[in-house]
């Protein structure tokens, strides 16, 4: 692989809850432009992977390194400023302010209201129903508008790098099709994306690069296409 | 609808029976079941008048079809497509013209609505935009009062210039209590600034040498007017204290009026966007690049500033404080104006500051009944209308679109 300078990487970063060792020795690099994604069970450490690269939880050890940039020591609002953004589990939409008020959010950071109003029209391009949900408040949505507004939302940043922690989780199969179609689309705009997922069939059907995860260690690592054909990764993730 | 309304009598009845016939039935001596039942009965009266109005209402309803909204929604909108200038301007005359219609005991209870209008509007930038549940907020309330009555008394500092000393060391306390909570939420936060509220008191009357302990401290001088004199040793500044009721009522009205129109800013802001954003979802908004600690050390902070500017207008104008006003229940109160009036709603809070704090008032003729009707108001408020007095929009939105609206998928 000729690879450009990787958009991020991440070398042996370890992370506590407290007394947990929740990720121990996590390595991995995602290049520029690719969609990426983290497979694993419940438990991994798939979702501390993407909080202590967002800083929302601090690698006691290791380096996270964002356009070459060591981002490991900032708090989450520096490396939102940075070109970071990420979808959090569970759709954690905001449920008492508007579609409207809630893709505002997503671009807290930026001032340049007229860019602002392109990226939401973007966004409302690639997920239509946000607009006829404009005035609707969050928590009235359904899951899957749900789920569509936190990619929205994440998207609003005008981000380099885009982390999505399960967007497939509690959605109906039609509804999980749908969104990793405009996931591929947000990365045929340039975003490079760094997938979480539960369910690996999808994920490594639209990844370039996969992860496999085990308590806490990366266990496997390949393209995802020879990941989807690998014996092991059938057995355990795919349920062949 | 008849039937199921009628059990409801029968329960609530029964219900207020096992709690009213033991509390006035009961004397050391005799048992006077009579003036149990007599109190039953006016209870019982206010049930049945109730159930009548909700049949004929029922009744009502299947004859015209189509449901009118509440009488509170229907005045609000009559409210709002009468020009909002007038409705405002009406307000602030009527504030205005107050004293000179009122004598001086509701003058003096409207001082101190004022008071509390000011403390409701910061508590609310607290609880109703940050989301985090303070009952320790008198704290920082005795905290402006002591910081005026101290200066005053040492250094004679005047009430203007020890306003802004308040302020800042009301923000700096917000922040020490507001820090070692940043990682909590819900019940926990709830007893520690509990706990800090009650640890402020307790100091102020412990600390015998600075604060004179529970005998508190008086004698402080009343908020001046300043103007030019050119009395015999030429140019200078002459004060005017404003000893009168008039005078310290119109004294508050302004710190209440400044004070809704910053927060009423603040409401409106990036930061108050980003309250809002803490209060829904923390995660989220720190997600989205909402610097959380900052802005929940903020909300503490600005929140405490609003109070520590009412306890130094309190100490002022009563030049008496001492540490048993700003006991738990004061915190409660506060607490129970931004409730009622209707969680982030600044008109809510401004009329449940009045009903709160007039209507114990207006109770005193029921002697010791008052507190019960107090209390009874209260409880039948919030299964009424949980939303508050006059909710905000988001809320009402919230609770009652949000039960029209069924998520499908």
């Amino acid at each position: 692989m000729t690879n450009p300078q990787p958009i991020l990487e991440l070398s042996d970063v370890h992370t506590y809850y407290g007394n947990i060792h929740a990720l121990k020795g996590i390595s991995c690099s995602i290049p520029k432009g690719d969609i990426a994604c983290l497979i694993g069970a419940n438990g991994a450490g798939k979702s501390t992977t993407l909080m202590t690269i967002f800083g929302v939880q601090r690698a006691s050890q290791g380096e996270i390194k964002f356009k070459g940039q060591p981002i490991e020591k900032l708090r989450p609002e520096k490396v939102a400023a940075l070109g970071v953004s990420q979808t959090p589990e569970g759709r954690q939409i905001f449920p008492r302010m508007s579609t409207h008020e809630n893709l505002e959010m997503g671009a807290f950071l930026r001032k340049d209201k007229s860019e602002i109003e392109k990226d939401m029209a973007w966004v409302f391009s690639l997920f239509p129903i946000l607009k006829d949900r404009m005035r609707q408040l969050g928590g009235t949505l359904s899951g899957g508008e749900q789920q569509m507004l936190a990619i929205g939302r994440a998207l609003m940043s005008r981000p380099e790098l885009l982390l999505l922690d399960e967007p497939s989780l509690g959605l109906a199969p039609k509804m999980v099709e749908k969104i990793f179609q405009t996931i591929l689309e947000i990365n045929k705009s340039g975003v490079t994306i760094f997938l979480v997922e539960q369910n690996a069939h999808m994920a490594l059907t639209i990844s370039g690069t996969g992860y496999v995860m085990e308590t806490g260690r990366i266990v496997l690592t390949d393209k995802a296409s020879a990941l989807l054909k690998n014996e092991r990764v059938k057995k355990a993730y795919l349920g062949e | 609808m008849i039937r199921q309304e009628l059990k409801k009598l029968v329960v609530y009845g029964f219900f207020l029976a096992i709690l009213l016939i033991p509390m006035l039935g009961f004397r050391t001596t005799t048992f006077e079941p009579g003036r149990a039942f007599k109190t039953l009965g006016v209870f019982m009266a206010v049930l049945v008048l109730n159930f009548v109005v909700k049949i004929v209402r029922s009744r009502k309803k299947k004859d015209v079809g189509a449901q009118k909204p509440p009488l509170t929604e229907r005045i609000g909108e009559r409210i709002n497509r009468f020009p909002r200038i007038y409705t405002l301007g009406g307000l602030l005359a009527a504030a205005a013209i107050f004293p000179m219609f009122a004598d001086n005991y509701m003058i003096d209870v409207g001082i101190t609505c004022l008071i509390y209008v000011c403390l409701g509007l910061g508590l609310n930038i607290v609880v109703g935009l940050c989301g985090l549940l303070d009952l320790g907020y008198i704290a920082f309330y005795a905290v402006g009062a002591y910081t005026y009555s101290l200066l005053n008394l040492t250094y004679g500092v005047s009430f203007w210039a020890a306003l802004p000393l308040g302020v800042v060391l009301g923000m700096v306390v917000g922040c020490i209590i507001g820090y070692p909570t940043l990682k909590m939420r819900g019940d926990y936060l709830a007893i520690v600034t509990m706990g800090f509220g009650e640890i402020v008191r307790l100091v102020l009357n412990n600390w015998d040498s600075l604060t004179a302990g529970p005998n508190g401290l008086f004698g402080m001088k009343r908020p001046a007017l300043y103007y030019p004199s050119f009395a015999e040793d030429g140019f200078g500044w002459a004060a005017y204290y404003l000893k009168s009721l008039p005078a310290l009522y119109y004294c508050i009205l302004a710190i209440a009026i400044l004070t809704i129109f910053a927060v009423r800013r603040l409401d409106n802001s990036r930061i108050g966007r980003a309250w809002i954003a803490i209060r829904e979802d923390e995660v989220a908004a720190e997600l989205s690049g909402v610097p959380t600690t900052w802005v929940k050390l903020l909300a503490y902070a600005l929140g405490a500033a609003f109070a520590s500017v009412a306890g130094a207008f309190f100490a002022a104008k009563l030049s008496y404080i001492n540490p048993n006003f700003f006991l738990f229940m004061e915190s409660c109160i506060v607490l129970c104006i931004v409730v009622l009036g209707g969680v982030g709603s600044i008109p809510g809070i401004i009329v449940a500051a009045f009903v709160l704090i007039a209507a114990p008032e207006v109770f005193r003729g029921l002697q010791n009944y008052r507190m019960l009707a107090f209390g009874g108001i209260m409880t039948t408020m919030m299964i009424i209308k949980p939303e508050g007095l006059i909710p905000a929009s988001r809320r009402r939105r919230e609770l009652h679109e949000g039960n029209q609206l069924t998520p499908k998928d």
